[in-house]
Protein backbone atom coordinates (compact mmCIF):
# COMPACT_ATOMS: atom_id res chain seq x y z
CA UNK A 1 0.00 0.00 0.00
CA UNK A 2 1.25 3.48 -0.85
CA UNK A 3 2.60 5.33 2.12
CA UNK A 4 2.35 9.09 2.49
CA UNK A 5 4.99 11.23 4.23
CA UNK A 6 3.43 13.51 6.84
CA UNK A 7 4.82 16.04 9.30
CA UNK A 8 2.88 17.04 12.39
CA UNK A 9 3.67 19.29 15.34
CA UNK A 10 2.66 17.36 18.43
CA UNK A 11 3.05 18.75 21.94
CA UNK A 12 5.45 21.34 20.51
CA UNK A 13 7.68 18.78 18.78
CA UNK A 14 7.86 18.12 15.05
CA UNK A 15 7.46 14.54 13.87
CA UNK A 16 7.79 13.19 10.32
CA UNK A 17 6.57 9.69 9.44
CA UNK A 18 5.38 7.57 6.55
CA UNK A 19 1.79 6.45 7.05
CA UNK A 20 -0.81 4.41 5.21
CA UNK A 21 -3.85 6.57 4.28
CA UNK A 22 -6.15 4.32 6.30
CA UNK A 23 -4.21 4.80 9.54
CA UNK A 24 -6.45 6.50 12.10
CA UNK A 25 -5.02 9.53 13.85
CA UNK A 26 -5.56 7.81 17.22
CA UNK A 27 -3.45 4.81 16.15
CA UNK A 28 -0.78 7.08 14.65
CA UNK A 29 -0.45 8.92 17.96
CA UNK A 30 -0.30 5.72 20.02
CA UNK A 31 1.60 3.29 17.80
CA UNK A 32 3.78 5.42 15.54
CA UNK A 33 4.57 8.21 18.01
CA UNK A 34 4.38 6.10 21.18
CA UNK A 35 2.16 8.60 22.98
CA UNK A 36 -0.09 6.10 24.70
CA UNK A 37 -1.80 8.63 26.97
CA UNK A 38 -4.47 9.04 24.29
CA UNK A 39 -6.81 6.12 24.87
CA UNK A 40 -8.96 4.29 22.37
CA UNK A 41 -12.37 3.13 23.56
CA UNK A 42 -15.10 2.66 21.00
CA UNK A 43 -13.34 3.69 17.76
CA UNK A 44 -16.55 5.09 16.31
CA UNK A 45 -16.89 8.47 17.96
CA UNK A 46 -19.15 7.67 20.89
CA UNK A 47 -16.98 7.46 24.01
CA UNK A 48 -14.64 10.46 23.77
CA UNK A 49 -11.61 8.67 25.30
CA UNK A 50 -9.45 9.53 22.26
CA UNK A 51 -10.14 13.29 22.39
CA UNK A 52 -7.10 15.41 21.47
CA UNK A 53 -6.62 18.99 20.35
CA UNK A 54 -6.37 19.51 16.60
CA UNK A 55 -5.22 23.08 15.91
CA UNK A 56 -6.42 23.92 19.42
CA UNK A 57 -9.89 22.38 19.10
CA UNK A 58 -11.10 19.23 20.84
CA UNK A 59 -11.72 16.46 18.32
CA UNK A 60 -12.07 12.70 18.35
CA UNK A 61 -8.81 11.29 17.02
CA UNK A 62 -10.50 7.98 16.07
CA UNK A 63 -12.66 9.87 13.55
CA UNK A 64 -9.74 11.40 11.67
CA UNK A 65 -7.05 9.98 9.44
CA UNK A 66 -3.42 10.53 10.28
CA UNK A 67 -2.86 11.97 6.77
CA UNK A 68 -5.35 14.72 7.58
CA UNK A 69 -3.00 15.95 10.32
CA UNK A 70 -0.22 16.70 7.83
CA UNK A 71 1.10 20.19 8.57
CA UNK A 72 -1.24 20.62 11.55
CA UNK A 73 -0.71 21.12 15.27
CA UNK A 74 -1.78 18.45 17.76
CA UNK A 75 -1.84 18.35 21.54
CA UNK A 76 -2.35 15.23 23.66
CA UNK A 77 -2.67 14.62 27.39
CA UNK A 78 1.14 14.33 27.59
CA UNK A 79 1.29 18.09 26.95
CA UNK A 80 -0.49 18.92 30.21
CA UNK A 81 1.72 18.10 33.19
CA UNK A 82 3.97 15.54 34.87
CA UNK A 83 3.36 13.50 38.03
CA UNK A 84 5.51 16.00 39.96
CA UNK A 85 4.08 19.07 38.31
CA UNK A 86 0.49 18.46 37.37
CA UNK A 87 -1.64 20.79 35.26
CA UNK A 88 -4.31 22.54 37.41
CA UNK A 89 -6.96 20.37 35.76
CA UNK A 90 -5.04 17.19 36.60
CA UNK A 91 -4.50 18.43 40.15
CA UNK A 92 -8.23 19.13 40.52
CA UNK A 93 -9.16 15.70 39.14
CA UNK A 94 -6.74 14.14 41.63
CA UNK A 95 -8.10 16.09 44.59
CA UNK A 96 -11.79 15.63 43.74
CA UNK A 97 -11.43 11.88 43.05
CA UNK A 98 -12.67 12.52 39.52
CA UNK A 99 -11.31 9.22 38.26
CA UNK A 100 -11.25 5.61 39.31
CA UNK A 101 -9.84 3.40 36.56
CA UNK A 102 -8.62 6.48 34.67
CA UNK A 103 -9.21 5.14 31.19
CA UNK A 104 -11.50 7.98 30.13
CA UNK A 105 -9.58 10.73 31.93
CA UNK A 106 -7.26 11.89 29.10
CA UNK A 107 -10.35 12.49 26.94
CA UNK A 108 -12.03 14.50 29.68
CA UNK A 109 -8.91 16.60 30.27
CA UNK A 110 -8.38 17.40 26.60
CA UNK A 111 -12.08 18.26 26.15
CA UNK A 112 -11.94 20.61 29.12
CA UNK A 113 -8.69 22.42 28.36
CA UNK A 114 -9.91 24.60 25.45
CA UNK A 115 -13.47 24.75 26.79
CA UNK A 116 -12.47 26.31 30.11
CA UNK A 117 -10.54 28.96 28.22
CA UNK A 118 -13.73 29.99 26.42
CA UNK A 119 -15.97 29.41 29.44
CA UNK A 120 -14.01 30.47 32.53
CA UNK A 121 -16.99 30.51 34.95
CA UNK A 122 -19.35 27.69 33.98
CA UNK A 123 -22.31 26.48 36.04
CA UNK A 124 -23.11 22.80 36.65
CA UNK A 125 -25.42 22.55 33.67
CA UNK A 126 -22.85 24.03 31.30
CA UNK A 127 -20.16 21.71 32.63
CA UNK A 128 -22.35 18.65 32.08
CA UNK A 129 -23.25 19.87 28.60
CA UNK A 130 -19.57 20.35 27.72
CA UNK A 131 -18.75 16.85 28.96
CA UNK A 132 -21.73 15.15 27.31
CA UNK A 133 -19.48 13.66 24.65
CA UNK A 134 -17.24 11.85 27.14
CA UNK A 135 -18.29 8.60 28.79
CA UNK A 136 -17.08 7.53 32.23
CA UNK A 137 -18.26 4.18 33.58
CA UNK A 138 -16.76 4.54 37.06
CA UNK A 139 -17.45 7.87 38.68
CA UNK A 140 -21.07 8.69 37.92
CA UNK A 141 -19.74 12.08 36.77
CA UNK A 142 -20.44 14.05 39.97
CA UNK A 143 -16.80 14.09 41.05
CA UNK A 144 -15.77 15.13 37.54
CA UNK A 145 -18.14 18.11 37.72
CA UNK A 146 -16.70 18.86 41.18
CA UNK A 147 -13.17 18.78 39.75
CA UNK A 148 -14.06 21.26 37.02
CA UNK A 149 -15.55 23.61 39.62
CA UNK A 150 -12.43 23.20 41.76
CA UNK A 151 -10.32 24.24 38.76
CA UNK A 152 -12.37 27.36 38.14
CA UNK A 153 -12.37 28.24 41.88
CA UNK A 154 -8.59 27.83 42.03
CA UNK A 155 -8.18 30.01 39.00
CA UNK A 156 -10.37 32.73 40.48
CA UNK A 157 -8.35 32.70 43.70
CA UNK A 158 -5.09 33.09 41.82
CA UNK A 159 -6.39 35.95 39.66
CA UNK A 160 -8.06 37.73 42.59
CA UNK B 1 -11.55 -1.72 13.82
CA UNK B 2 -9.60 -0.23 10.95
CA UNK B 3 -10.78 1.04 7.60
CA UNK B 4 -10.06 -1.11 4.54
CA UNK B 5 -7.22 0.21 2.33
CA UNK B 6 -8.01 3.13 0.03
CA UNK B 7 -6.24 5.72 -2.06
CA UNK B 8 -6.15 9.20 -0.47
CA UNK B 9 -6.38 12.42 -2.45
CA UNK B 10 -6.44 15.90 -0.95
CA UNK B 11 -7.10 18.46 -3.71
CA UNK B 12 -6.56 22.20 -3.12
CA UNK B 13 -9.25 23.44 -5.49
CA UNK B 14 -12.85 22.58 -6.24
CA UNK B 15 -11.97 22.03 -9.92
CA UNK B 16 -9.41 19.39 -8.93
CA UNK B 17 -11.90 17.73 -6.59
CA UNK B 18 -14.55 17.63 -9.33
CA UNK B 19 -12.05 16.11 -11.78
CA UNK B 20 -11.05 13.42 -9.27
CA UNK B 21 -14.72 12.67 -8.61
CA UNK B 22 -15.50 12.41 -12.32
CA UNK B 23 -12.53 10.07 -12.84
CA UNK B 24 -13.36 7.76 -9.96
CA UNK B 25 -17.15 7.88 -9.91
CA UNK B 26 -18.88 5.45 -7.62
CA UNK B 27 -15.61 4.14 -6.19
CA UNK B 28 -14.82 7.55 -4.68
CA UNK B 29 -16.19 9.02 -1.48
CA UNK B 30 -15.96 12.69 -0.46
CA UNK B 31 -14.54 13.29 3.01
CA UNK B 32 -15.92 16.43 4.69
CA UNK B 33 -16.02 16.37 8.51
CA UNK B 34 -15.82 12.59 8.51
CA UNK B 35 -17.96 12.24 11.63
CA UNK B 36 -20.33 9.82 9.87
CA UNK B 37 -18.08 8.50 7.10
CA UNK B 38 -15.10 7.46 9.24
CA UNK B 39 -17.21 5.41 11.71
CA UNK B 40 -18.82 3.44 8.88
CA UNK B 41 -15.35 2.93 7.36
CA UNK B 42 -14.05 1.79 10.75
CA UNK B 43 -16.85 -0.76 10.82
CA UNK B 44 -16.09 -1.56 7.15
CA UNK B 45 -19.72 -0.90 6.27
CA UNK B 46 -18.20 1.43 3.66
CA UNK B 47 -15.07 0.47 1.75
CA UNK B 48 -14.47 3.23 -0.80
CA UNK B 49 -11.52 2.77 -3.15
CA UNK B 50 -10.65 6.47 -3.18
CA UNK B 51 -11.13 9.12 -0.52
CA UNK B 52 -11.28 12.69 -1.82
CA UNK B 53 -10.62 14.91 1.20
CA UNK B 54 -12.34 18.30 0.84
CA UNK B 55 -10.69 19.81 3.91
CA UNK B 56 -7.93 21.53 1.92
CA UNK B 57 -10.22 22.85 -0.82
CA UNK B 58 -10.35 26.62 -0.51
CA UNK B 59 -13.52 28.69 -0.73
CA UNK B 60 -16.02 26.25 0.75
CA UNK B 61 -16.06 27.65 4.28
CA UNK B 62 -17.65 31.07 3.83
CA UNK B 63 -20.82 32.43 5.43
CA UNK B 64 -22.24 35.34 3.41
CA UNK B 65 -25.35 37.48 3.41
CA UNK B 66 -26.51 37.96 -0.17
CA UNK B 67 -28.02 41.24 -1.37
CA UNK B 68 -31.61 40.06 -0.97
CA UNK B 69 -31.07 38.90 2.62
CA UNK B 70 -30.49 35.26 1.76
CA UNK B 71 -27.74 33.57 3.74
CA UNK B 72 -25.22 31.47 1.85
CA UNK B 73 -23.27 28.86 3.82
CA UNK B 74 -20.33 27.01 2.28
CA UNK B 75 -20.58 23.23 2.48
CA UNK B 76 -17.42 22.91 4.61
CA UNK B 77 -18.56 25.33 7.34
CA UNK B 78 -18.25 23.42 10.62
CA UNK B 79 -21.28 22.94 12.84
CA UNK B 80 -19.35 24.56 15.72
CA UNK B 81 -18.80 27.65 13.55
CA UNK B 82 -22.55 27.94 12.97
CA UNK B 83 -23.12 27.51 16.70
CA UNK B 84 -20.78 30.41 17.53
CA UNK B 85 -21.86 32.70 14.68
CA UNK B 86 -23.81 35.86 15.61
CA UNK B 87 -24.87 36.17 11.99
CA UNK B 88 -26.50 32.72 12.08
CA UNK B 89 -28.04 33.41 15.50
CA UNK B 90 -29.77 36.58 14.29
CA UNK B 91 -30.57 35.63 10.69
CA UNK B 92 -31.32 31.90 10.96
CA UNK B 93 -32.57 31.36 14.53
CA UNK B 94 -34.01 27.90 13.83
CA UNK B 95 -30.72 26.63 12.43
CA UNK B 96 -28.83 28.19 15.35
CA UNK B 97 -31.03 26.74 18.07
CA UNK B 98 -30.88 23.25 16.56
CA UNK B 99 -27.07 22.92 16.37
CA UNK B 100 -26.62 21.94 20.06
CA UNK B 101 -28.78 18.86 19.40
CA UNK B 102 -26.18 17.54 16.96
CA UNK B 103 -24.03 14.96 18.76
CA UNK B 104 -21.37 16.50 21.03
CA UNK B 105 -19.00 19.50 21.01
CA UNK B 106 -16.03 17.46 19.73
CA UNK B 107 -18.13 16.14 16.83
CA UNK B 108 -19.42 19.62 15.98
CA UNK B 109 -15.83 20.91 15.83
CA UNK B 110 -15.30 18.68 12.78
CA UNK B 111 -18.78 18.00 11.37
CA UNK B 112 -19.82 20.19 8.45
CA UNK B 113 -23.20 21.43 7.23
CA UNK B 114 -22.65 20.08 3.71
CA UNK B 115 -21.49 16.68 4.91
CA UNK B 116 -24.51 16.24 7.12
CA UNK B 117 -26.96 17.39 4.42
CA UNK B 118 -25.45 15.15 1.73
CA UNK B 119 -25.18 12.12 4.04
CA UNK B 120 -29.00 12.29 4.38
CA UNK B 121 -29.41 10.38 7.62
CA UNK B 122 -33.15 10.50 8.46
CA UNK B 123 -32.22 10.90 12.14
CA UNK B 124 -29.99 13.94 11.50
CA UNK B 125 -31.13 17.44 12.40
CA UNK B 126 -29.70 19.53 9.55
CA UNK B 127 -31.68 17.91 6.70
CA UNK B 128 -34.91 18.53 8.65
CA UNK B 129 -33.97 22.17 9.27
CA UNK B 130 -33.01 22.74 5.63
CA UNK B 131 -36.39 21.39 4.48
CA UNK B 132 -38.23 23.43 7.14
CA UNK B 133 -36.48 26.63 6.02
CA UNK B 134 -36.78 25.79 2.29
CA UNK B 135 -33.06 25.99 1.66
CA UNK B 136 -31.56 25.59 -1.81
CA UNK B 137 -28.57 23.31 -2.34
CA UNK B 138 -25.95 24.21 -4.93
CA UNK B 139 -24.70 21.05 -6.68
CA UNK B 140 -21.65 21.37 -8.90
CA UNK B 141 -19.98 19.09 -11.42
CA UNK B 142 -17.38 19.68 -14.13
CA UNK B 143 -19.90 21.05 -16.59
CA UNK B 144 -21.67 23.49 -14.29
CA UNK B 145 -23.94 23.93 -11.33
CA UNK B 146 -27.61 23.65 -10.44
CA UNK B 147 -29.81 24.61 -7.52
CA UNK B 148 -32.05 22.00 -5.94
CA UNK B 149 -34.63 22.71 -3.23
CA UNK B 150 -34.08 20.83 0.02
CA UNK B 151 -37.46 19.13 -0.16
CA UNK B 152 -36.79 17.57 -3.57
CA UNK B 153 -33.14 16.76 -2.67
CA UNK B 154 -34.12 13.92 -0.32
CA UNK B 155 -35.33 10.91 -2.34
CA UNK B 156 -35.22 7.82 -0.14
CA UNK B 157 -33.22 6.32 2.72
CA UNK B 158 -29.67 7.73 2.30
CA UNK B 159 -30.58 8.57 -1.30
CA UNK B 160 -30.46 12.10 -2.64
CA UNK B 161 -30.61 14.07 -5.85
CA UNK B 162 -26.79 14.35 -5.78
CA UNK B 163 -25.29 12.82 -8.93
CA UNK B 164 -22.24 10.56 -8.88
CA UNK B 165 -20.07 13.39 -10.27
CA UNK B 166 -21.56 16.21 -8.20
CA UNK B 167 -20.42 17.98 -5.04
CA UNK B 168 -22.77 19.88 -2.74
CA UNK B 169 -20.82 23.14 -2.42
CA UNK B 170 -23.19 25.67 -0.87
CA UNK B 171 -26.48 25.96 0.96
CA UNK B 172 -28.64 29.04 0.49
CA UNK B 173 -31.28 29.89 3.08
CA UNK B 174 -34.05 32.37 2.21
CA UNK B 175 -34.29 35.59 4.21
CA UNK B 176 -36.29 35.27 7.41
CA UNK B 177 -39.87 36.50 6.86
CA UNK B 178 -41.39 38.92 9.40
CA UNK B 179 -43.75 37.78 12.20
CA UNK B 180 -42.29 34.29 12.00
CA UNK B 181 -41.60 31.99 14.92
CA UNK B 182 -39.54 28.80 14.96
CA UNK B 183 -39.18 25.76 17.16
CA UNK B 184 -37.39 22.43 17.15
CA UNK B 185 -37.95 19.59 19.59
CA UNK B 186 -36.54 16.08 19.68
CA UNK B 187 -36.32 13.19 22.10
CA UNK B 188 -33.17 11.09 22.41
CA UNK B 189 -32.36 8.43 25.00
CA UNK B 190 -29.23 10.35 25.94
CA UNK B 191 -28.42 13.90 24.94
CA UNK B 192 -26.37 13.79 21.73
CA UNK B 193 -27.59 10.38 20.62
CA UNK B 194 -29.61 10.13 17.43
CA UNK B 195 -33.15 11.14 18.35
CA UNK B 196 -36.05 8.69 18.29
CA UNK B 197 -38.22 11.41 16.81
CA UNK B 198 -38.22 15.17 16.40
CA UNK B 199 -40.21 18.01 14.90
CA UNK B 200 -39.48 21.45 13.49
CA UNK B 201 -42.18 24.09 13.13
CA UNK B 202 -42.13 27.39 11.26
CA UNK B 203 -45.17 29.63 11.80
CA UNK B 204 -45.78 32.99 10.11
CA UNK B 205 -48.69 35.10 11.37
CA UNK B 206 -50.53 37.79 9.44
CA UNK B 207 -51.31 41.24 10.86
CA UNK B 208 -54.54 39.97 12.39
CA UNK B 209 -52.67 37.21 14.21
CA UNK B 210 -53.92 34.42 11.95
CA UNK B 211 -51.56 31.80 10.61
CA UNK B 212 -50.37 33.00 7.22
CA UNK B 213 -47.93 30.19 6.55
CA UNK B 214 -46.94 27.02 8.41
CA UNK B 215 -44.31 24.36 7.88
CA UNK B 216 -44.04 21.22 9.93
CA UNK B 217 -41.16 18.79 9.30
CA UNK B 218 -40.46 15.59 11.24
CA UNK B 219 -37.21 13.83 12.06
CA UNK B 220 -36.59 10.07 12.10
CA UNK B 221 -40.18 9.00 11.49
CA UNK B 222 -39.65 8.04 7.85
CA UNK B 223 -36.84 7.45 5.37
CA UNK B 224 -36.37 11.19 4.71
CA UNK B 225 -37.35 14.42 6.51
CA UNK B 226 -41.15 14.07 6.58
CA UNK B 227 -43.12 17.15 5.62
CA UNK B 228 -46.64 17.34 7.07
CA UNK B 229 -48.19 19.61 4.45
CA UNK B 230 -51.83 18.67 5.19
CA UNK B 231 -51.38 19.52 8.87
CA UNK B 232 -49.76 22.81 7.82
CA UNK B 233 -52.78 23.51 5.57
CA UNK B 234 -55.10 22.93 8.53
CA UNK B 235 -53.30 25.74 10.37
CA UNK B 236 -53.04 28.21 7.50
CA UNK B 237 -55.64 30.99 7.48
CA UNK B 238 -56.77 30.30 11.03
CA UNK B 239 -56.26 31.56 14.58
CA UNK B 240 -53.97 29.01 16.21
CA UNK B 241 -55.97 27.99 19.25
CA UNK B 242 -55.23 24.93 21.36
CA UNK B 243 -57.77 22.62 19.74
CA UNK B 244 -56.63 23.41 16.21
CA UNK B 245 -52.97 22.90 17.09
CA UNK B 246 -53.81 19.58 18.71
CA UNK B 247 -55.89 18.47 15.72
CA UNK B 248 -53.13 19.37 13.24
CA UNK B 249 -50.46 17.62 15.30
CA UNK B 250 -52.74 14.57 15.54
CA UNK B 251 -53.33 14.52 11.79
CA UNK B 252 -49.59 14.75 11.05
CA UNK B 253 -48.75 11.95 13.48
CA UNK B 254 -51.56 9.68 12.23
CA UNK B 255 -51.37 10.27 8.48
CA UNK B 256 -48.24 12.08 7.32
CA UNK B 257 -45.32 10.13 8.74
CA UNK B 258 -44.07 6.59 8.20
CA UNK B 259 -42.19 5.54 11.31
CA UNK B 260 -40.50 2.16 11.39
CA UNK B 261 -40.03 0.56 14.77
CA UNK B 262 -36.58 -0.26 16.10
CA UNK B 263 -35.13 -1.84 19.22
CA UNK B 264 -35.53 1.38 21.22
CA UNK B 265 -38.92 2.60 19.99
CA UNK B 266 -41.87 0.87 18.34
CA UNK B 267 -43.64 2.53 15.41
CA UNK B 268 -46.62 3.29 17.66
CA UNK B 269 -44.38 4.94 20.23
CA UNK B 270 -42.73 7.05 17.52
CA UNK B 271 -46.17 8.19 16.36
CA UNK B 272 -46.94 9.19 19.92
CA UNK B 273 -43.66 11.10 20.15
CA UNK B 274 -44.32 12.80 16.82
CA UNK B 275 -47.71 13.96 18.09
CA UNK B 276 -46.34 15.34 21.36
CA UNK B 277 -43.21 16.92 19.88
CA UNK B 278 -45.10 18.32 16.88
CA UNK B 279 -47.73 19.90 19.12
CA UNK B 280 -45.03 21.38 21.34
CA UNK B 281 -43.14 22.76 18.33
CA UNK B 282 -46.25 24.42 16.83
CA UNK B 283 -47.15 26.01 20.19
CA UNK B 284 -43.67 27.35 20.71
CA UNK B 285 -43.33 28.66 17.15
CA UNK B 286 -46.75 30.34 17.41
CA UNK B 287 -45.86 31.98 20.71
CA UNK B 288 -42.52 33.17 19.33
CA UNK B 289 -44.30 34.63 16.28
CA UNK B 290 -46.86 36.38 18.50
CA UNK B 291 -44.08 38.00 20.51
CA UNK B 292 -42.60 39.39 17.27
CA UNK B 293 -45.96 40.73 16.03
Amino acid sequence: MTQILITVTINGREETKHVEPRLLLSDFIRHDLGLTGTHVGCEHGVCGACTILFNGEAVRSCLMLAVQANGQTLETVESLGTPDNMHPLQQAFHEAHALQCGYCTPGFLMTLKPWLKENPNPNDHEIREALSGNLCRCTGYQHIVDAVKKTTDLRQQTTD
Amino acid sequence: MKPAPFEYRAPDTLQEALTLLAENGFDAKLLAGGQSLIPVMNFRLAQPGVIIDLNRVSGLDQIDVLSDGQVSIGAMVRQATLEKSDLIRTRLPLLHQTIPFIAHPQIRNRGTIGGSLAHADPAAELPVISVALQAQFKLQNQSGERLVGAESFYKALFETELGEDEILTEVIFPATPTRTGYAFHELARRHGDYAQAGAAAVITLDEAGRCQNARLIYLNVGDIPMSASQAADMLTGNQLNDSLIEAAARHAADHEIEPGGDVHASAAYKRHLAFVLGKRAIYQARTAAQQLS
